[in-house]
């Protein structure tokens, strides 16, 4: 009953008409940007915060959360109809989603990818339900040394899983920690790189970075980027899935939950390569593999329920460790600080109406998800067709004027320019922006945890392995750390002893 | 009622040309794809990261170390420069040969730079004469010479989308954005 009771609560705060429409408008708006090419959830959210500042902290992040499971399905339109990623994790819906809609089953590789999404979803939802208590249990434990771990290996695991170079997804992270450490030490007080600008006092604002780097940066990309390609939609026919496509996508949809939902929870995880995950599972386990590539319902069943899975069992290390899995999560954070609302084990006890709102408030709207997405479909098509000359002018407006409402500061429109041209070069130079907004986030956490850690220990550094569960987070901090290393001279002694066999080979003919 | 599952005669007519493997579609993503950034680009961002990050050590030092018991406020700085520091210079060595990330700067690129550019001067503008000038300018010229949109429709979409944020913004949610009128 006690735990059952906050849960029923939870449904009491999403069904409030204010909580109901902003999720509504959440699931809508994210699968509209969704739809564009160019701009996935990390930049919708970013780009929205500034809507987010007027509203009641719970439904502020009800709102967020089905910008971005809605991403995740609008995503999916452009793979489909014109075989270009929407965003990262509808990479793999290309493959065999194009060539359906080729076949004239545009329609029914929508719809699968839509009932996947919904079953997927909600199986990660009850996942959510009942392992978050136990995770934030587990946490209650945690003192600054664990957080201190935490958050290494979060940042750790987060830049090397992330695509691209690893070192320079390092790079980005450590320059995100850097600029965490702009303004006033909270320990002394003392102005630390502010060059005695007052505007700089406070720290960098987490929001301008958010909106420069995802928003500003991603717009100017795309206004270079659109010059290359461009092509129009496929015809939307036959929206429903057949009960044979049903059947024969079901397992695909069962193990992409359940692949979607663990590789969710892991830090640097996420949507994108669970997607991967599951198409990869789905080809090997076909009877016939030849079929995918070539239109097989399975492989867009799977990625695109795994997808969902994993966007909201992201929600796990975040509302319950308060530890971001991935870039979009690490803005959901900055969102949550900015209500005034700590994520960590503290919060399903201390705000368990906002807790289980947000958390029920994914049941309601992944069934809103289904509901809108299939009878969309033509809106979406006709969104796909709206010329992005005109698109770009207004996401920027809004990102600019959005940023201006922040604090009413010009100071803080500048920043997200400039942060915006940062966002762009990074792109050209192969830096990820996701490493770099994560370990900005968790970069004042790491650091007051590091010196509060510290102070407990008296200055010994080996306190950190000493501790068990310090420790073991620690040991697995190395072994991430090195394991790629070990991998490429594995891989290099290997090549080396194949040219050497096959040097004797040749030597004895 | 559900609509019975046919494909459309026209798309029975699959080419069979435009059938592409996973593996072959992402060939030709690669293909498609825009130039690495190449051994140049990636030493001179890498240098300019690791000024950065030599640049945080001095200024770290200039705050003071301390001891790991109790430390100063340029103990954390002087240890996440050196990281930056140490990662740059180790990418710069490992960059030189060039590698697949990033991209070339090409003549679309100029596209970005002048959007930036745009940007910057509706951030300059906006404090003196309000926002509706700098916006319409930002909007026509986005829509005219870098989206291709003939004159006339870049100036009427122009128009009717700041109307339209002025309508937001000002009317409807009362901000205090600098405005003309």
């Amino acid at each position: 009953m006690d735990f059952f009771q906050p849960v029923m609560d939870g449904f009491g705060v999403v069904l409030d008409p204010t909580n109901l429409l902003y999720c509504l408008f959440g699931v809508l708006i994210g699968m509209l940007i969704g739809v564009l090419p160019g701009l996935g959830p990390a930049a919708t959210i970013a780009i929205l915060l500034p809507l987010t500042y007027n509203v009641e902290p719970v439904t502020a992040i009800i709102m967020l959360a089905g910008i971005f499971y809605g991403a995740q399905y609008g995503g999916t339109i452009t793979s489909v109809l014109l075989r270009i990623p929407g965003e990262a994790s509808s990479v793999v819906t290309v493959f065999d989603g194009y060539v359906l809609a080729k076949q004239g089953k545009a329609g029914t590789a929508l719809g699968i990818a839509a009932i996947g999404s919904f079953i997927g979803g909600t199986i990660a939802i009850v996942g959510l339900t009942f392992l978050a208590p136990v995770v934030a249990g587990f946490a209650l434990d945690f003192g600054p040394p664990e957080y201190t771990a935490l958050a290494l290996l979060g940042i750790l695991l987060v830049a090397t899983i992330s695509g691209g170079s690893k070192i320079k997804a390092l790079i980005a992270a450590a320059i995100g920690l850097f600029l965490a450490t702009i303004g006033r030490d909270v320990f002394t007080g003392a102005e630390r790189f502010t060059f005695g600008n007052l505007s700089l006092a406070d720290g960098i604002d987490f929001v301008p970075i958010a909106m420069g780097l995802f928003g500003v940066g991603e717009i100017l990309y795309n206004l270079e980027e659109r010059h290359r390609a461009a092509s129009a939609p496929m015809a939307v026919a036959n929206v429903w899935p057949s009960r044979k496509d049903l059947k024969q996508a079901s397992g695909a949809i069962g193990r992409g939950s359940v692949l979607g939902f663990f590789l969710g929870i892991l830090p640097g995880g996420g949507a994108t390569i669970s997607s991967l995950a599951s198409y990869a599972v789905e080809k090997k386990r076909a009877k016939d593999p030849s079929r995918f590539g070539k239109g097989a319902i399975e492989g867009v069943a799977g990625p695109e329920t795994a997808n969902n899975a994993a966007a909201t069992s992201s929600f796990i290390p975040l509302l319950t460790l308060g530890i971001p899995a991935n870039a979009t999560m690490a803005i959901i954070f900055g969102a949550l600080l900015i209500q005034g609302v700590t994520p960590g084990p503290q919060l399903i006890t201390e705000e368990p109406e906002l807790f289980w709102g947000v958390v029920n408030s994914m049941y309601i709207g992944n069934i809103l998800l289904l509901i809108m997405s299939i009878p969309l479909v033509g809106l979406f098509v006709k969104i796909l067709r709206i010329r992005a000359a005109i698109l770009a002018p207004i996401t920027a407006l809004i990102t600019m004027l959005g940023a201006y409402t922040i604090r009413n500061s010009m100071f803080d429109v500048m920043l997200v320019v400039l942060f915006g041209a940062l966002g762009y070069l990074m792109k050209k130079f192969g830096f990820e922006p996701g490493p770099l907004v994560l370990a900005f986030v968790l970069g004042s956490l790491l650091e007051s945890s590091l010196r509060r850690s510290l102070l407990v220990l008296e200055g010994d550094p080996t306190g950190f392995l000493t501790r068990p569960i310090s420790g073991t987070l620690l040991v697995v901090f190395v072994i991430v750390a090195v394991w790629p290393m070990i991998k490429t001279v594995v891989s290099k002694r290997k090549t080396a002893n194949t040219l050497l066999s096959d040097t004797k080979v040749e030597e004895k003919v | 009622m559900r609509a019975k599952q046919e494909p459309h005669p026209e798309s029975i007519l699959v080419d069979e040309e435009e059938i592409l493997t996973p593996e072959q579609l992402a060939a030709q993503w690669a293909a498609e794809a825009p130039e690495a950034a190449g051994p140049v680009a990636n030493l001179v961002s890498s240098l300019v990261v690791l000024g950065l990050g030599l640049a945080g050590v001095l200024l770290s030092l200039q705050l003071g170390l301390g001891t790991p018991a109790e430390p100063k406020p340029g103990m954390w700085p002087f240890i996440v420069s050196l990281i930056v520091a140490v990662l740059s210079g180790v990418q710069a060595v490992i960059g030189r040969t060039g590698g697949t990330d990033g991209e070339k700067f090409s003549n679309n690129s100029w596209y970005a730079a002048i959007g930036f550019a745009t940007l910057v001067g509706m951030v300059l503008l906006m404090p003196v004469i309000g926002f509706e000038i700098p916006s319409i300018l930002l909007c026509f010229i986005w829509m005219r010479w870098l989206g291709g949109e003939r004159w006339r429709s870049a100036a009427v979409y122009s128009v009717v989308i700041v109307a339209a944020f002025y309508g937001i913004f000002i009317a409807a949610l009362g901000t205090t954005i600098p405005r003309l009128f």
